[in-house]
């Protein structure tokens, strides 16, 4: 009773937090058409930057510098990389996507190897915005850590979701992933709308890199395995589809908690990666994708 | 016909090189031939077949811990083994090619990568045999002398090259770059485009797979921080763009460039993948042809 419990607690917080981290990655890929491979890079530079400050600034000085970080990350990665690409004309159309794919994985890599030059490879942990532990019910002991992180995960994507459906730049959002040239006939900007999913998609890359640094800890060898894991979670989900990334990610968090709890730690990632192998041979749209 | 005199010149070149330089020098450009034909292998798939394979290290780590595994477990004489490693990288490499060329773009590319991470998991659970995060010692080496290691890879480096660039100027070739380009239309002109495509990633694999067993020979262990992790695949990618995609030969010139380059760089330590990384993606971005394609350009040719 307590290890289920533990389980459904434990694999709340992970997934909330996997949600969070995946979220806005698909929200680039359904807007802009962009698969930005340098986010684990964009998390762990937010992480690091919270890690680095809270110890002159305090725990939310350092939250809030590390949100700040990810936000500039994000948009040095988009100035820098994506849009250069984009607009290059010795670049062929039809193979833009794979030199975007190329381009942010460079600089993922980039980003890691700068990281670990200046604070090590080892791993750092951000100090949490709440110390304490609570008991729950059953005997189930929690940091009060855990519970802030899954509520700020889930007050984020609430706040997306108002965003995206209750307002109209939002909705011009939603309109640009659905039919780009619909909106431009419309009046809108295309590029302003790029501009609002990077700044949206920093901001949400900045909070889940704070928050994953606070929960688990990162070290600069993480930026790949990050970006692997909100690709496939993506993957899993629908590439572009905000509901289904976060099904997916619920399905992946708690594949892994009861894995790493029932059978061995060790194993962790296997069943979901099997999961992912599985349904995108079935369905390769996955979950909730479009074709 | 320049390019082959080109070619033969520098090949006869680096073939005396032996005769001049140190062990050491010869040492590092050994590991870049083998290199190399994992990249000229990539560049079959990606600049001709239009597909992104993550996970070049899945062939790779296939043919490297086959042929490994042969060798300390059964006790195979080498060329036994290198033939058996390459033989389950085609196999690996068609299991894993027949559902996933049904998808496209992102998807295959994702798959690819997922087939390496469940390798390396693959090699952690049968760690009894494998060795695990450690890897395995062999007991045969291909040779202890360096001089001749180094003329087994480049002549293996030469052949591999020049029968994939064959291929890739053969009218199969052509039909490859027709279904990489335009798979509707190449479909329409009454070409199999799975065919040629699985056909690719078999090629592919017997490369990179033979390769990966040769290198595992050349430095008598295999583990996967050298053929499986993903690192070793992004290196692979990164040679093919920046030699230039869709060459062949560039391939190989970018990853001897890369090799070479990230032990020049050594002093920097932990800096010198940031540099390398960074100079990538400068030629990415301001050079999208690599350097050959760069050059052929200039030349107002096109390959």
């Amino acid at each position: 009773m307590t290890l289920a419990l533990q389980i459904l607690i434990d694999g709340f917080a992970i997934s909330a937090l996997y949600g969070l981290g995946a979220v806005g990655f698909t929200l680039m890929f359904g807007v802009s058409g962009v698969l930005n491979l340098a986010h684990g890079g964009t998390m762990l530079v937010a992480a690091v930057v919270a890690w680095l400050v809270a110890d002159r600034a305090g725990a939310y000085g350092g939250a809030a510098a590390g949100v700040a970080a990810g936000f500039a990350c994000a948009f040095v990665t988009y100035f820098a990389i994506v849009k250069p690409i984009q607009r290059s004309r010795a670049i062929p159309a039809e193979e833009k996507e794979i030199f975007v794919l190329t381009g942010t994985l460079l600089w993922g890599i980039m980003i890691q190897e700068a990281v670990a030059y200046f604070t090590t490879t080892s791993p750092h942990t951000v100090r949490p915005l709440i110390e304490g532990i609570v008991t729950l019910a059953a005997g189930v002991r929690t940091p009060t850590n855990e519970i802030l992180t899954a509520v700020i995960c889930w007050s984020a994507i609430g706040a997306l979701w108002l965003l995206i459906n209750r307002t109209r730049t939002g909705k011009a959002l939603l309109a640009a992933s659905i039919n780009p040239r619909g909106l431009v006939l419309l009046g809108y900007e295309l590029s302003n709308i790029y501009l609002l999913v990077w700044a949206i998609y920093g901001v949400l890359a900045g909070v889940a890199g704070v928050l994953l640094g606070a929960f688990l800890g990162v070290s600069s060898d993480n930026a790949g395995t990050l970006t692997a894991s909100a690709f496939s979670i993506v993957v899993l989900g629908g590439l572009g589809s905000v509901s289904g990334s976060l099904i997916a990610a619920y399905a992946v968090g708690y594949l892994e908690t009861l894995t790493a709890y029932l059978i061995d730690p060790s194993l962790r990632t296997i069943p979901s990666l099997l999961l992912l192998v599985a349904v995108v041979y079935v369905r390769p749209q996955g979950l909730l994708g479009r074709r | 016909m320049r390019m082959v005199i080109v070619a033969l010149v520098a090949f006869v070149i680096l073939a005396v090189l032996p005769l001049g330089v140190s062990g050491y020098i010869l040492g590092l450009l050994t590991l870049a031939y083998y290199f190399g034909v994992f990249a000229m292998s990539w560049d079959l798939l990606f600049g001709f077949a239009g597909e992104v394979n993550f996970g070049p290290t899945f062939l790779i780590g296939l043919g490297a811990y086959g042929a490994g595994l042969l060798n300390s477990e059964a006790g195979w004489p080498v060329a036994a083994c290198i033939a058996g490693g390459t033989a389950l990288a085609v196999v690996g490499g068609l299991l894993l090619a027949l559902p996933a060329l049904r998808l496209r773009g992102p998807y295959f590319g994702l798959v690819t990568l997922v087939a390496v991470l469940l390798l390396t998991q693959a090699i952690t659970i049968g760690s009894k045999w494998t060795g695990g995060e450690i890897g395995l010692s062999l007991p045969d080496v291909l040779s202890i002398d360096d001089a001749t290691n180094y003329w087994i890879a480049l002549v293996f480096m030469g052949v591999a090259g020049t029968l994939l660039f064959l291929l890739s100027r053969s009218p199969v070739g052509l039909i490859l770059q027709a279904c990489g380009q335009d798979p509707v239309e190449a479909a329409a002109l009454g070409f199999n485009v799975s065919k040629h495509k699985l056909a690719a990633f078999c090629v592919s694999a017997l490369f990179s797979g033979m390769s990966g067993a040769m290198l595992v020979f050349y430095f008598g262990t295999v583990s996967p921080g050298t053929v499986i992790d993903i690192a070793v695949g992004v290196q692979v990618i990164i040679a093919t763009v920046l030699g230039g995609r869709r060459t062949i030969v560039g391939a190989a010139i970018g990853a001897i460039f890369l090799i070479v380059a990230g032990e020049v760089l050594r002093p920097l330590g932990q800096m010198s993948t940031f540099v390398v990384s960074g100079v990538a993606l400068a030629v990415i971005l301001f050079f999208p042809d690599g350097l050959l394609g760069y050059v052929l350009h200039r030349r107002g040719r096109t390959v």
